[in-house]
C-alpha cells in the first residue's frame, strides 16, 4: 500500500525534470497548478501563460523493472487567453489557477481548468486510425474531378501515428466578480463548485448558462469586509458537503441540503488563539491557503503561512495534529511582510493511504510529515541531484547560532526559490514538486 | 550520523530555541513599527483585502485621468519608474505608462 512505510522509511530518488535549464524565467512559464488524475497515469500542469501541459505515464517496461513508468509529454494546449474587461477597464489574466480531473468514463480524459473569471471543460482525446480511400477526395484533401471517377470504393480506416487532440467542450463564464481560486468536482460527478473571493457557485457540468450561489460572504457595505474566501473543496464522499477556508484561519462545513444559500455552516472549525500572542502577523500568518480533504473523507488539511494542521472532522475546536512547516521564519516576519512573500500560498497533499503529507517551502525545499511515524524530512528539487535512483539527501535549516556542516542558515535561504505546487500520485509513491518554472518527479527507491 | 537523531536532535533544539525568546513574532511587529509608523491601526484588515479583491486593476478611468490633468496641470504627474512593469497604487498611469498587451504565445517549455 503506498506511504505505509511512513515518509522516512520511503528513499526518495529524483526521477525526471522537466522545463527550461536558464535561470532567466519568463513569467508565461511559471508553474501555477500541477494535479494528478485518478488513476495516476496522466499528471497536468497550468502555468502563468494559460498553457496546459499534460504527461503520461509510460507502461512499465518489465525489462527494466528497477523504475515505475516515466512520465512523457502527451498533450500539449493553451488552454486561456488574455482577456480586457471594457466596463472594469480589469485585465483578466490567463494564468491557470487550477486543474481537477474528471474521472475517466470513457475513451475520452476530461479535465476543468480555471483562470480568474472563466473555467473551462477540456476533452483529451486520441486519434489513431484516419480514414483513406475517398472517392472524391485525393489523399492530401484535394478534390478530385468527378469526371475521372470510373469505380467506387468504400473508405477504409486505417492506422496513423497517435495524436492526441484537446478540445474545449463548455466554457463557464460570467458568473465571478471576483477571482476564483478553487474548483472542485463533486463526488455524483455531476456537478462542480467554484469559488471567488466572497462567492461559491455550483455548475452542472452540462449546463454553461447557469450557474446557482451557494455561498456569498459579500457584505452589505464594502467598508465591513473583515474576511475572504481562500479554498473551497467538495467532501470525497457525500455529496452534499463541501467546506470553504477563509483568511482569518477558519473553516466551514456546509450541508447543501440544510438550504439553497449556504450562509449558515454546519459547522466551523477554528483553533483558539491566545490573545497575548497577538500580533499584527497574527491574521496574515493564520490565512489559510489550501484545504485537502484525505482520501477517507474524515480528515481535512489545511496550510497556513507557518504549518500545516488535520482537523478531524467530527472536531471542530481544534486540530488533531499540526506540523510545524518552517517555524524558523517566525523571527523573519518583518522582512518576509516586507518582500510579501508573507502572502504566498503554499498547497499541500495527501498519499493516497493518508499517512504522510507533503508541503512546500523556500529555497526549492519540500517537506513531508509522516502521520504515524511523527517523523518529518525536508528534501530539495534541485538540478544538482538529478541523478536516477540516486537517494535525495534530507536537508536542515539552522535556526540560529551555530550551523552544523552541511545545514543551511535561515539567512542563506532564497525566498524567490518556492515550492507552492505540489501533487502526490494517488496510488504510488510518485510525486511532483513544481519550483518556479521546472517540474520535478521524485519516485521511491524500487528494489 | 543516525538521520533519525539527527531529526529529533533539530526538533528539540527549536523547541528549547522558542522557549527562550517570549515572542520571536513580538519582535518582529516592533521592528516592522519602528520602520513604518503609519502602519494601519487594524492588521490584516480591510486594506489587505480591499487590495487583494482589487488585483489586476491595472487601466484607469479616462474620466480621473483627464480630471487629474486639469487639476495638476502646474505639477509634475508622479510617474512611474522607467523599469517598472506593473502599473497600480496611487498615481495616475499615463498611456506610457501602461505594460504592452501580451504577443502572440508560444509552447510551453515543460513540454520542450
Amino acid at each position: 500500500m503506498a506511504g505505509a512505510g511512513g515518509g522516512n522509511d520511503i528513499q526518495w530518488c529524483f526521477s525526471q525534470v522537466k522545463g527550461a535549464v536558464d535561470d532567466d524565467v519568463a513569467e508565461a512559464d511559471i508553474i501555477s497548478t500541477v494535479e494528478f488524475n485518478h488513476s495516476g497515469e496522466l499528471l497536468a500542469t497550468g502555468d502563468k501563460g494559460g498553457r496546459v501541459v499534460i504527461f503520461q505515464q509510460e507502461q512499465e517496461n518489465k525489462i527494466q523493472s528497477h523504475s515505475r513508468g516515466e512520465y512523457n509529454v502527451y498533450s500539449t494546449f493553451q488552454s486561456h487567453e488574455p482577456e480586457f474587461d471594457y466596463l472594469k477597464s480589469l485585465e483578466i489574466e490567463e494564468k491557470i489557477n487550477k486543474i481537477r480531473w474528471l474521472p475517466q468514463k470513457n475513451a475520452a480524459q476530461f479535465l476543468l481548468s480555471t483562470n480568474d473569471k472563466t473555467i473551462k471543460l477540456w476533452k483529451i482525446s486520441e486519434r489513431d486510425k484516419r480514414p483513406e480511400g475517398y472517392n472524391l477526395k485525393e489523399e492530401d484533401g484535394r478534390y478530385r474531378d468527378p469526371t475521372t471517377v470510373t469505380t467506387l470504393r468504400v473508405p477504409v480506416f486505417r492506422p496513423m501515428d497517435l495524436m492526441v487532440e484537446a478540445s474545449p467542450r463548455r466554457i463557464f463564464a460570467n458568473a465571478h466578480t471576483y477571482h476564483i481560486n478553487s474548483i472542485s468536482i463533486n463526488s455524483d460527478y455531476e456537478t462542480y463548485l467554484s469559488a471567488d473571493d466572497l462567492r461559491i457557485n455550483l455548475w452542472h457540468l452540462e449546463i454553461t448558462d447557469r450557474s446557482f450561489n451557494i455561498v456569498d460572504i459579500k457584505p452589505a457595505n464594502m467598508e465591513e469586509l473583515t474576511e475572504v474566501i481562500t479554498a473551497a473543496e467538495f467532501h470525497p464522499h457525500s455529496c452534499n458537503t463541501f467546506v470553504y477556508s477563509s483568511s482569518k484561519g477558519t473553516i466551514r462545513l456546509c450541508d447543501m441540503r440544510a438550504s439553497a444559500l449556504c450562509d449558515r455552516h454546519s459547522k466551523l472549525f477554528e483553533e483558539p488563539e491566545d490573545p497575548s500572542n497577538r500580533s499584527f502577523f497574527s491574521e496574515i500568518i493564520s490565512s489559510i491557503s489550501d484545504v485537502k480533504f484525505s482520501h477517507s473523507g474524515r480528515y481535512m488539511m489545511t496550510r497556513d503561512y507557518l504549518s500545516v494542521k488535520i482537523w478531524d472532522l467530527n472536531m471542530e475546536n481544534r486540530p488533531v495534529e499540526t506540523y510545524q512547516v518552517h517555524e524558523y521564519l517566525r523571527s523573519k516576519l518583518c522582512s518576509l511582510y516586507e518582500n510579501d512573500c508573507i502572502f504566498d500560498k503554499f498547497e499541500c497533499c495527501w498519499n493516497g493511504s493518508d499517512s504522510v503529507v507533503m508541503t512546500g517551502s523556500y529555497n526549492n525545499f519540500f517537506r513531508m510529515f509522516d502521520r504515524n511515524t511523527k517523523r518529518d524530512i525536508t528534501l530539495e528539487a534541485s538540478r544538482e541531484n538529478n541523478k536516477p535512483r540516486t537517494v535525495l539527501k534530507p536537508r536542515k535549516v539552522c535556526a540560529s547560532g551555530k550551523r552544523k556542516k552541511d545545514e543551511i542558515s535561515v539567512d542563506s535561504l532564497d525566498f524567490n526559490k518556492k515550492i507552492l505546487h505540489t501533487a502526490w500520485h494517488p496510488k504510488e509513491n510518485i510525486i511532483a514538486v513544481a519550483t518556479t518554472n521546472n517540474l520535478y518527479i521524485f519516485q521511491d527507491k524500487v528494489n | 550520523i543516525n538521520s533519525e537523531i539527527h531529526d529529533f536532535c533539530h526538533l528539540k533544539e527549536s523547541k528549547e530555541m522558542e522557549d527562550k525568546v517570549t515572542s520571536p513574532e513580538k519582535a518582529e511587529e516592533a521592528k516592522l513599527k519602528a520602520r513604518y509608523p503609519h502602519l494601519g491601526q487594524k492588521p490584516g484588515g480591510s486594506d489587505f483585502l480591499r487590495k487583494r479583491l482589487q488585483k489586476g486593476q491595472k487601466y484607469f478611468d479616462s474620466g480621473d485621468y483627464n480630471m487629474a490633468k486639469a487639476k495638476m496641470k502646474n505639477k509634475q504627474l508622479p510617474a512611474a519608474a522607467p523599469d517598472k512593469t506593473e502599473v497600480t497604487g496611487d498615481h495616475i498611469p499615463t498611456p506610457q505608462d501602461l505594460p504592452q498587451r501580451k504577443p502572440s504565445l508560444v509552447a510551453s517549455k515543460l513540454a520542450g
